[in-house]
């Protein structure tokens, strides 16, 4: 049955805890991590678009990465997310139709190569409406044994205000801390491995100010109200990753990923991910992944709470809850400047597509609202994600 | 306490004079490791994109990688 009309929900934006500026923060290292070289000199131009659950983001990211010398290196990068969502949220919890927003993103950061070893420094913000974020990273690496391992660590340091549009007397804070530990090791002339582990802590106001949890009106009634969601002020996370890439006896690539995620808020959850790389004649490169993640729900995740303040802490985001994703992607490149053209030392030209089906244990869709309260369907849909970029090595 | 752990740990390699272990796969064989395609993050915009992609829409979050190097090619 429909929700009562007492409850008063702003609008249900799809926000994550802001995890994204990882993203960032991950961007720089992977520039900067190579240790014993810096990366060559590149200009990447990226137009994204993702388009599921009726949310339809796009944007340009633009990076650029230049050598000053043979020991310091700096990069940049300009990104936004255009978003117009009518997501299974928005329509289901504020009732409005949609809405729609900017985030942008601006990154810069600078290498510093001694010896064997590279240290890296990186500062990105990232502001919308909303939510303001920034990071401040930090990064060493080193190579030993012959080259033929890297160990690197590294440190970041996160500060937010999130915000609500629909009171703007409202304003609450993040701290967030990361701590990496990573080693790439030669296992043979044709396999190379990677181990990850990466430790964040949050503490702060790590809800959603606009999203709700729902509960029913009576034990064992049809009907259902909302209330505002509760989450710990503290979240603790552990993520540990391997990787191998293994060169083919003919000139293509398999890779393989695993990777285990706990936290403190009872969510453990796996993935693992499969790659092909196959180059063709004239300059192409042929890619195709696919990729399986699984998680476990939240302790304080219900998508029904039998009545109202029925615990202390209340979910009900559907990212919190159980799932399970499947990814199919395909990627082609071509190099259209395989020998330098000018300054040019080369430029690829590239169009990515990964398609994502979500499928929810328990999270329900609202948008039935003919049957009993917590008799509707299980949510679930699809994605598609499109990437269309130049890379220019000069 | 992880940082102070990290920075024993490389301080400690660093001074067992653990660059001068014989390599097992010598500079001249790793012409498979030197080609593009063996790369953890070729395209590391697109890499970054893609981590977004997922983090926003996933609970779990970091060890996505970007160590890259390993190699010793260049």
């Amino acid at each position: 049955m429909a929700p009562r009309a007492e409850t008063v929900v702003a609008v249900a934006v799809t926000r994550t805890i802001p995890g994204w500026l990882t993203g960032a923060a991950l961007l720089c290292c992977s520039l900067a991590l190579q240790a014993g070289v810096l990366p060559d000199d590149r200009a990447d131009a990226l137009y994204h678009s993702y388009d599921g659950g009726g949310v339809e983001i796009t944007g340009p990211s633009l990076m650029v990465l230049k050598k000053f010398g043979q020991n310091v290196a700096v990069n940049g990068n300009y990104y936004v997310d255009s978003i117009s969502s009518a997501s299974i949220d928005v329509v289901t919890i504020s009732g409005a139709s949609s809405y729609s927003e900017d985030r942008t993103e601006l990154s810069g950061g600078m290498d510093y190569m001694h010896g064997n070893s590279i240290m890296s420094l990186s500062y990105t913000n990232s502001s919308e409406d909303d939510y303001d974020a920034n990071t401040a990273a930090f990064g060493i690496s080193m190579d030993m044994f012959g080259n033929m391992t890297t160990v690197s660590m590294g440190y970041s340091y996160g500060w937010d205000t999130v915000k609500n549009n629909a009171d703007s007397s409202f304003s609450e804070d993040i701290d967030r801390q990361n701590y990496k530990l990573g080693l790439a090791q030669v296992i043979t002339k044709d396999m190379l491995l990677e181990l990850n582990y990466e430790g964040i802590t949050d503490e702060g106001y790590l809800n959603n100010p606009y999203r709700s949890v729902r509960y029913l009106d009576e034990p064992g009634g049809d009907t259902y109200s909302f209330q505002p969601e509760i989450y710990p002020n503290t979240r603790t996370s552990n993520a540990f990753a391997v990787r191998s890439l293994y060169y083919l006896p003919y000139r293509a690539a398999i890779s393989g990923e695993y990777r285990f995620f706990t936290d403190t808020w009872d969510i453990d959850a796996h993935n693992v991910k499969f790659g092909y790389t196959h180059p063709l004649q004239g300059g192409w490169i042929l890619e195709g992944n696919y990729r399986y993640y699984t998680q476990t729900a939240a302790d304080f995740y219900s998508d029904l709470f039998p009545y109202r303040d029925a615990q202390n802490f209340m979910a009900r985001d559907k990212e919190l809850s159980s799932f399970s994703s499947h990814t199919v992607g395909l990627k082609l490149s071509y190099d259209f400047i395989e020998n330098g053209w000018r300054s040019l030392d080369k430029g690829t030209v590239n169009l990515a597509w990964d398609h994502i089906m979500f499928d929810y244990d328990n999270f329900r869709d609202l948008r039935v609202t003919t049957v009993p309260a917590g008799d509707e369907p299980l949510y679930d849909f699809e994605a598609d994600v499109v990437q269309l970029f130049v890379s220019i090595w000069f | 306490m992880y940082l102070r752990a990290c920075c024993l740990l490389l301080t400690a390699l660093s001074l067992t004079g653990c660059s001068s272990v014989d390599p097992w796969v010598k500079p001249y064989e790793r012409a498979h490791l030197a080609d593009p395609i063996m790369s953890f993050d070729r395209d590391p915009v697109s890499g970054a994109y893609m981590t977004h992609v997922y983090q926003a829409r996933e609970a779990a979050r970091g060890a996505e990688g970007g160590n890259g190097g390993g190699c010793g090619c260049n």
